[in-house]
């Protein structure tokens, strides 16, 4: 079964002060994550302080979209099975999300996948994650 | 400072009710105060320190006026199911410090009779917007680590089903347990799938009811007439996503563990039984690696073929039945690890289960996720 998933199935994500500009991106289909202005380093989920060095100054820079599934779960107990994972971006931060538009038992660690935004019962986008090179 | 022999657990006690439809929580709470203080030979106004994490109303603020208690120290540390493992060390800590001399933990929760079968992520953390949209439930989120745990170390789902199996074991001799039939390693496997891998026998029960803990200072524990149950060691961790950066198939029990062993001066050899916090299968496995038992990746080998069954195996695990069948109450538990550590050290377990000469004990608690952020707390108890 190919697998696609109703914004009435999404529950809607929060949108605070320190995480606006992630979700207003993810409405125009772009995937941010966070960035230190200081170490550099990225993060995931995007917040006010950099979690790698302490720093203040942070800020959300586009990723690729791409990335691996580093693990993933389809919850059966429910009239309608769904694929919790995590998926490793290759900028070298994961984050958690589900799995769609693929046959839910041909799932594997370390398929590599893409981004594509759904809507949730807000409307606001979320970012999600199908098989690389379309379904 | 160290508290290794600076404190004594005197008093324990687990409430017999699996289904509290009759009571509130709070009685619940005064229940298995009263239990584990009468346990220990005391009474409510010996108490000068007291210890809960989520309780009724705002904590121990409601849950003290509620006792009539009149403490001098508080701790109302949250770290989930751990917290009451992290109780005794701080009440040991406070002891220590001559900040009280008798301190009791409680937890008491009804999820069955509430009918909250199926926990879902409401806490409101600032990770909560980046996750519910893909929704979590405490079974999916066991799972990304077990799925992962295959992938990694080739562990197997019946491998996963030896640690159900030895639960039913020491359950099948527990008057008290949700379920008390013995299963096996298929019985496990064909059971539904609830969170691939993850099968409904690889789960907890879900009960109402509680436990209390009384931890006193060395000169009150002799002078009581219960057998001695020394606090040798105890750590405590959080371990989280590291900002996107999981590793999912290790715990907080990696330092949580090496912090205990190293403050009782003893090793995971040293241990005779283990009470491991169980809400899946998954947890325990994970738990026993990062707490030295064995090697990581090599729990599944570990747990094989009945080695947690006490009588059988080397390492007698949850010999009450532990949260797969006999009580995870609150949704939680934590506390029945110690309270069953404490019975074995006192030689009071279930004759079928007891460990023989058991001088050294082990309780560990993981409150939370496994895969993606969770409290951990270590104590190692001895008989002295
Ligand atoms: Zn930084």
């Amino acid at each position: 079964m190919n697998m696609d998933i109703d914004a009435s199935k999404i529950p809607s994500p929060g949108v605070e002060p320190d995480t606006a500009e992630f979700w207003a991106a993810a409405n125009d289909g772009v995937l941010k994550i966070g960035s230190c202005n200081s170490c550099g380093e990225p993060h995931f989920y995007p917040r006010a302080i950099c979690p790698r060095c302490g720093s203040l100054d942070v800020g959300l820079k586009e990723a690729k979209g791409t990335g691996t599934i580093y693990t993933y779960s389809v919850f059966r107990r429910t009239s309608e099975p769904y694929a919790l994972a995590w998926v490793s971006l290759d900028e070298g931060v994961g984050m958690m999300t589900n799995i769609i538009n693929c046959d839910l038992d041909e799932i594997r660690i370390g398929q590599e996948v893409e981004v594509v935004f759904r809507p949730s019962e807000s409307g606001q986008a979320v970012p999600m994650f199908q098989p690389r090179g379309g379904r | 400072m160290t508290i290794n022999g600076k404190a004594y657990i005197a008093g324990a006690y687990e409430h017999p009710t699996r289904l509290a439809t009759d009571k509130s929580v709070s009685q619940l709470h005064a229940e298995v105060a009263a239990g584990a203080l009468e346990d220990a030979g005391l009474s409510f106004k010996d108490v000068d320190g007291y210890f809960t994490a989520k309780a009724p109303g705002m904590g121990p603020v409601s849950m003290v006026e509620y006792l009539g208690l009149k403490p001098r120290h508080l701790d109302s540390t949250e770290i989930g199911g751990s917290s009451y493992i992290a109780h005794v060390s701080h009440a040991a800590q406070a002891i220590a410090e001559g900040k009280c001399n008798v301190a009791l933990i409680t937890l008491a929760g009804r999820p069955k009779a509430e009918g909250m079968a199926v926990v879902k992520g409401d806490f409101k953390g600032p990770e909560n917007d980046f996750e519910i949209p893909y929704r979590p439930v405490v079974p999916n989120l066991y799972a990304l680590s077990a799925m992962r745990h295959m992938y990694e170390f080739g562990t197997t789902s019946e491998q996963l089903a030896w640690i159900r199996v030895a639960a039913s074991h020491h359950a099948s001799h527990n008057p008290n347990a949700v379920m008390r039939d013995k299963v096996t390693v298929e019985d496990v496997v064909n059971s539904p799938l609830i969170a691939d891998p993850l099968h409904r026998l690889d789960s907890c029960v879900i009960s109402d009811g509680g436990g209390a803990l009384v931890v006193v200072s060395p000169e009150i524990a002799r002078s009581l007439k219960r057998p001695l149950v020394k606090v040798r060691g105890a750590g405590e961790a959080l371990k989280h996503m590291d900002g996107g950066r999981p590793d999912m198939t290790s715990s907080g029990a990696v330092r949580s563990g090496a912090d205990a062993f190293a403050e009782a001066g003893v090793t995971p050899q040293d241990i005779k039984c283990a009470m491991i916090y169980d809400s899946f299968t998954i947890t325990v496995l994970i738990s026993l690696e990062d707490l030295g038992f064995c090697k990581k990746g090599e729990g599944g080998k570990f747990v094989s073929d009945g080695n947690l069954i006490s009588g059988v195996g080397k390492l007698p695990f949850n010999t009450d039945g532990g949260g797969l069948c006999n009580n995870h109450p609150a949704n939680r538990g934590g506390i029945t690890k110690v309270i069953e550590a404490v019975r074995q050290l006192r030689g009071e377990a279930h004759p079928a289960v007891q460990v023989p000469n058991c001088d050294l004990a082990l309780a560990h608690g993981t409150g939370g996720w496994v895969s993606t952020r969770h409290g951990s707390a270590t104590l190692i108890m001895e008989r002295e």
